[in-house]
C-alpha cells in the first residue's frame, strides 16, 4: 500500500513538471514525413519550451466537422488548415477566439479578418503529365474523355473549392457544366492526399490540386513532368488559415504559434512542403522553379459569406449531377 | 417438456432481451427524435436508396447464381480436399472485410494482377472502384454463404431418391427437373433473400470502394452526414430510411426463408452417375475466387509485419481487447437469453435484431443520447463492444439454441431428481454440455467483432481507433505495404480468436 502511496505520488509530481503540450488540428499531408509539420515542429518547440503535436484529422473539410463533433471537450488548440471557404461556418460554431496577430500579408486580396490569420495560399488547378494535350476550360474538359479525380466538398477544400471555383465562373449555369464534367469524374476522395496519389499512380489523367503542385515535382524529385491545366474562366483562389480555439488550455501558448506562424521560420518552410505560396513571402524570396509555374490570367473568390451562402446549393447542385 | 421440472430461472433471460432491447429502441427513439424530416430527401438521399437496394440485389442475384454450379459440383464430386474445401468456404464470413477489400484491389485494381494482364495484351483496364467493385466484394463474401446453403439443400435430398432416379434411367434433365428444380426453388429464394439484406447495410465496402455520389449506399451516406458534415438531423434521418428499407427486407425475408426440414440421407455424398466434365473446373475456379484475394494479401503483407508503425500495434491491442469483450457480452446476452426461447420460441427473434438493425444507426443514435452528458469519443470503444454483441447475436442464438434444448432434454429430469438448480446446475449440468457450441460462437463473436469496420469509424478518435480503422487510414494514404502487412496482422488476429475458441470447446466435447 505504502509503494502504491509513493508511485501515484511520483507519477502525480511527474505529470506537473511535464512539458505543456500544444496540440494543433491539421489536415494529412501538413503532417506527413514530406509535409511541413516536422520542420515546423522542430522550429517552433525551439524557442516555446513546450511539445508541439500535430494531429491529422483528414481534410480540411473534415477538419471542422470534427471539432465541432467534439465541440468544448476537443483537445486541440489550434485548428490549421481551413480555408475562405469555411470560415464563415466556422466563426458561427462560436469555437473559435480571436487573434491578435499583427502582419503586412502578401496576398492577391486584402486581409481583415479578426479570427482567422492565414499562412498560405494557392490557386487550384487539375494537374496533369505534361505530355498531356491538357483542356483549357471546364467546358472543354467535359467535352474531353480526359478521367479526372476530385476531392468530396463535404470533406475537403480543394473539393470545396472546386464548387466555388465552378459557381465563381458560371454562376446559375453550374449545374449545366457538373452535368457535363460528371461523365469526366473517375471518383470522388474523401481527401486532398488520397486524390493525388491515385493520380500518381497513374489510375486517372488529371487531379483537382493547385498551380503550385508541379514545383514539388521540379524541385524536389527534379522532374519536369507534371503540369497545371491553366484555364480560361480564371483559377479560384485559396487561402489557407490558422486559429485559436476558445476552449484551449493553452490560450497563450497558442498566441504565441499564431504569432510565429507569419515569420519567416515558419513562411520559408512552406513554398517547398506544402507546396503553396507563403502568406508573407520570406527574406530570400520564392525559391527557383516557383517562376515557371503557370500564373492564372483572372483570379477568382467568392467572399467567406457568399461562399457560405452558396454552399448548400452548390452542393446539391453538384451531388445531384454525380449522382446519376 | 424437461425445462418444466427444471427450474431455469426466466429473469436473466428477460433481463438481456430488454438489456438488447432498450440499446435499439434508445437509438431509435433518440434518432426519431432527431431527425429533421423538414428538409426531406434530396436527389442524392434518392440515389444513395436506389444504390443501396440495387447493388444488394445485383449481388444477391449474382452470388445466388454463381452458388448453383458451384454447390452442385459439390454435390455431385467426392475428391481429396473436399471437406477442406467446404470448410473453407467458411473462412470468408470471419475475414475481416478491409482484409478482403485489400485482397481484392491486389487483383482487380489498376496495378492487380488481372489489369496487368489485361495491358500485357493490350486490353483497357477495368476499374475496381465504383457499383462493380461493390458487387464484386459482395459477391467475394455471398458465394460461400449461399453455397452452403444450397449444399445443404443438395444433400437434404433423400439418396433413395437419387437410386430410385438412377433405376428409372432418368437423364440429366429428367434428374434437374424432378429432383433438382423442386429444391432449388424452395430453397434458392431464401439463399438469396438473405444475401440481399446482408447487402443492404453495406459500409466498409461501399467506403473503400464506393467512391463518389455514385456509388454511396445509405450507411455510408449516414456517415458522410456525421464525419463530413457533423450533420446529426441528416444522419438521424438517413438513419431512419435505412432501418424502414432493412426491416421491410428482413419481414419479407422471413416469408421466403425454408423452414429448414433436414431429410434422410444426411451427410454423405450420393454416389451420382451424372458428373459433368465441368464440376471440376467450376470447383477449381470457385476456390481460385476465395483463394487468390486471400494470397495476395499474404503475399504483399508478410514481408513488412515487423517493420509496421507502432500505431498498428497499439490498435491491435485495442482491437483484441474490444473482440474479447464483445465476445463475453455476446455470452451474457446469448445464453439467458436462449435458455428463455426453450421456453418461449418467439424470444429468438429478438436475435434477428442484429440482421434488421444498422451499426451506423444504433452509433448515430448512442451518439445523439451521449452527447450532451459524456464524450462520445472516450466510449468509442465501449459502444464498439456493445454493437459487436448485438450483431453477433442472431449467430450465437442459432448457434446455442439446439444444444442447450439437447442438454435439457437429455439431463434435465435427472438433474431435476437430484435438485439441481441456479449455479450449479449451469456448472454441473449445461455448461460441460453446451461447451461446444460455446466455444463456436465465443469464436465467431470475438472474430467478428475484431474484424468490424462499422460503428468505430463514426465514433473515433482516429489515432485510438482499431486495427480495422487503422487500416482504412493506412489504405487512405496509399501506404499500401503497411496496409496489406495490417490486415495480415488482422486475419491472424480474428482466425486464432476463431480457433482457441472453437478448440476450446471441442476439447471438452
Amino acid at each position: 500500500m505504502k509503494y502504491l502511496a509513493i508511485g501515484t505520488a511520483l507519477l502525480a509530481g511527474a505529470a506537473a513538471a511535464e512539458t505543456p503540450v500544444l496540440t494543433i488540428y491539421t489536415y494529412d499531408s501538413f503532417v506527413s514525413d514530406w509535409g511541413p509539420g516536422p520542420a515546423i515542429e522542430k522550429a517552433f518547440e525551439e524557442t516555446c519550451g513546450c511539445d508541439l503535436q500535430f494531429v491529422g484529422a483528414g481534410d480540411g473539410a473534415a477538419l471542422l466537422a470534427r471539432l465541432r463533433l467534439e465541440g468544448a471537450r476537443s483537445d486541440a488548440d489550434i485548428v490549421l488548415g481551413l480555408d475562405t471557404n469555411l470560415t464563415a461556418a466556422a466563426k458561427e460554431t462560436g469555437l473559435f477566439a480571436p487573434h491578435a496577430v499583427d502582419a503586412s500579408f502578401d496576398l492577391p486580396i486584402e486581409w481583415s479578418d479578426d479570427t482567422f490569420v492565414p499562412y498560405d495560399w494557392g490557386y487550384f488547378a487539375f494537374v496533369h503529365n505534361a505530355d498531356l494535350n491538357a483542356p483549357v476550360s471546364f467546358k472543354d474538359l467535359a467535352q474531353s474523355d480526359l478521367k479526372v479525380v476530385i476531392q468530396d466538398p463535404r470533406s475537403s477544400t480543394p473539393g470545396l473549392g472546386l464548387l466555388m471555383w465552378v459557381k465563381a465562373a458560371y454562376g446559375d449555369e453550374a449545374p449545366g457544366i457538373w452535368d457535363s464534367l460528371s461523365d469526366n469524374v473517375l471518383t470522388v476522395t474523401k481527401g486532398w492526399s488520397e486524390a493525388y496519389g491515385l493520380f500518381l499512380e497513374g489510375e486517372a489523367d488529371m487531379v483537382l490540386s493547385y498551380t503550385t503542385s508541379p514545383a514539388y515535382h521540379l524541385i524536389a524529385e527534379e522532374d519536369p513532368s507534371k503540369a497545371a491545366a491553366a484555364f480560361e474562366e480564371g483559377h479560384y483562389l485559396q487561402v489557407e488559415v490558422a486559429a485559436k480555439l476558445a476552449a484551449s488550455d493553452q490560450s497563450d501558448l497558442a498566441d504565441q504559434f499564431l504569432a510565429f506562424m507569419v515569420t519567416d521560420a515558419f513562411q520559408s518552410v512552406i513554398p517547398t512542403t506544402n507546396w503553396m505560396y507563403p502568406a508573407v513571402t520570406p527574406e530570400g524570396g520564392l525559391p527557383e522553379g516557383f517562376d515557371t509555374l503557370v500564373q492564372p490570367g483572372k483570379a477568382l473568390l467568392l467572399s467567406a459569406e457568399d461562399a457560405a451562402n452558396l454552399r448548400d446549393e452548390a452542393l446539391t447542385e453538384w451531388l445531384g449531377a454525380l449522382s446519376n | 417438456m424437461a425445462w418444466r421440472a427444471l427450474q431455469l430461472s426466466r429473469w436473466p433471460g428477460a433481463l438481456a432481451v430488454i438489456a438488447a432491447l432498450a440499446l435499439v429502441l434508445v437509438a431509435l427513439g433518440a434518432v426519431i427524435l432527431r431527425a429533421e424530416p423538414g428538409r426531406g430527401l434530396g436527389p442524392a438521399d434518392w440515389a444513395a436508396i436506389r444504390f443501396t437496394v440495387v447493388q444488394a440485389a445485383l449481388s444477391a442475384l449474382i452470388s445466388a447464381g454463381l452458388a448453383v454450379p458451384l454447390a452442385r459440383a459439390l454435390a455431385r464430386r467426392d475428391f481429396p480436399g473436399r471437406r477442406w474445401l467446404i470448410t473453407l468456404l467458411g473462412a470468408p464470413f470471419l475475414l475481416p472485410v478491409i482484409v478482403a477489400v485489400m485482397g481484392l484491389l491486389a487483383i482487380f485494381g489498376r496495378n492487380g494482377w488481372v489489369n496487368t494482364a489485361l495491358a500485357a495484351t493490350g486490353l483497357e483496364p477495368v476499374s475496381i472502384y465504383g457499383i462493380q467493385g461493390v458487387v464484386l466484394a459482395h459477391v467475394f463474401f455471398n458465394v460461400p454463404l449461399a453455397t452452403r446453403l444450397l449444399l445443404q439443400g443438395w444433400q437434404d435430398i433423400p439418396a433413395e431418391e437419387f437410386r430410385l432416379a438412377a433405376q428409372l434411367r432418368f437423364t440429366k434433365r429428367d434428374l434437374f427437373r424432378h429432383l433438382e428444380l423442386p429444391m432449388l426453388s424452395r430453397v434458392l429464394p431464401g439463399a438469396a433473400g438473405l444475401v440481399f439484406v446482408i447487402c443492404l447495410t453495406s459500409f466498409a465496402v461501399a467506403l473503400i470502394l464506393g467512391g463518389g455520389p455514385r456509388a454511396t449506399t445509405i450507411e455510408l451516406a449516414i456517415y458522410q452526414a456525421f464525419r463530413f458534415e457533423f450533420d446529426l438531423g441528416r444522419a438521424a434521418l438517413l438513419s431512419l430510411v435505412q432501418i424502414v428499407v432493412a426491416l421491410g427486407a428482413c419481414l419479407a425475408l422471413f416469408r421466403l426463408l425454408p423452414l429448414h426440414d433436414p431429410g434422410q440421407g444426411l451427410d454423405r455424398v450420393v454416389a451420382r452417375w451424372d458428373r459433368s466434365a465441368w464440376d471440376m473446373p467450376v470447383i477449381l475456379l470457385g476456390a481460385a475466387f476465395l483463394l487468390l484475394p486471400m494470397l495476395a494479401v499474404l503475399g504483399q503483407g508478410a514481408s513488412g509485419l515487423f517493420s509496421m508503425p507502432d500505431a498498428v500495434w497499439w490498435a491491435t491491442l485495442r482491437s483484441l481487447i474490444v473482440a474479447l469483450s464483445s465476445a463475453a457480452l455476446l455470452m451474457l446476452l446469448a445464453l439467458p437469453i436462449a435458455t428463455l426461447s426453450l421456453r418461449h420460441n418467439a424470444v429468438e427473434a429478438i436475435g434477428f435484431l442484429g440482421l434488421a438493425t444498422s451499426p451506423l444507426m444504433i452509433g448515430t443514435g448512442l451518439f445523439i443520447v451521449i452527447f450532451p452528458i459524456a464524450d462520445p469519443q472516450a466510449m468509442a470503444l465501449l459502444v464498439t463492444v456493445i454493437v459487436n454483441a448485438v450483431m453477433a447475436l442472431p449467430f450465437a442464438l442459432r448457434i446455442l439454441v439446439p444444444g442447450l434444448r439437447q442438454a435439457v432434454d437429455a439431463h434435465g429430469r435427472l438433474a431435476a431428481s437430484l435438485g439441481l438448480r441456479g449455479a450449479r446446475l449451469w456448472r454441473i449440468v449445461l455448461l460441460p454440455r453446451l461447451r461446444r457450441p460455446l466455444g463456436f460462437a465465443l469464436g465467431l463473436g470475438a472474430a467478428l467483432s475484431m474484424g468490424d469496420l462499422g460503428v468505430i469509424a463514426l465514433f473515433a478518435d482516429p489515432a485510438r481507433g482499431t486495427l480495422p480503422l487503422q487500416i482504412e487510414q493506412l489504405l487512405a494514404a496509399y501506404r499500401v505495404e503497411a496496409a496489406a502487412s495490417a490486415s495480415l496482422l488482422l486475419t491472424l488476429c480474428s482466425f486464432s480468436l476463431f480457433w482457441v475458441f472453437d478448440h476450446w470447446g471441442r476439447r471438452g466435447a
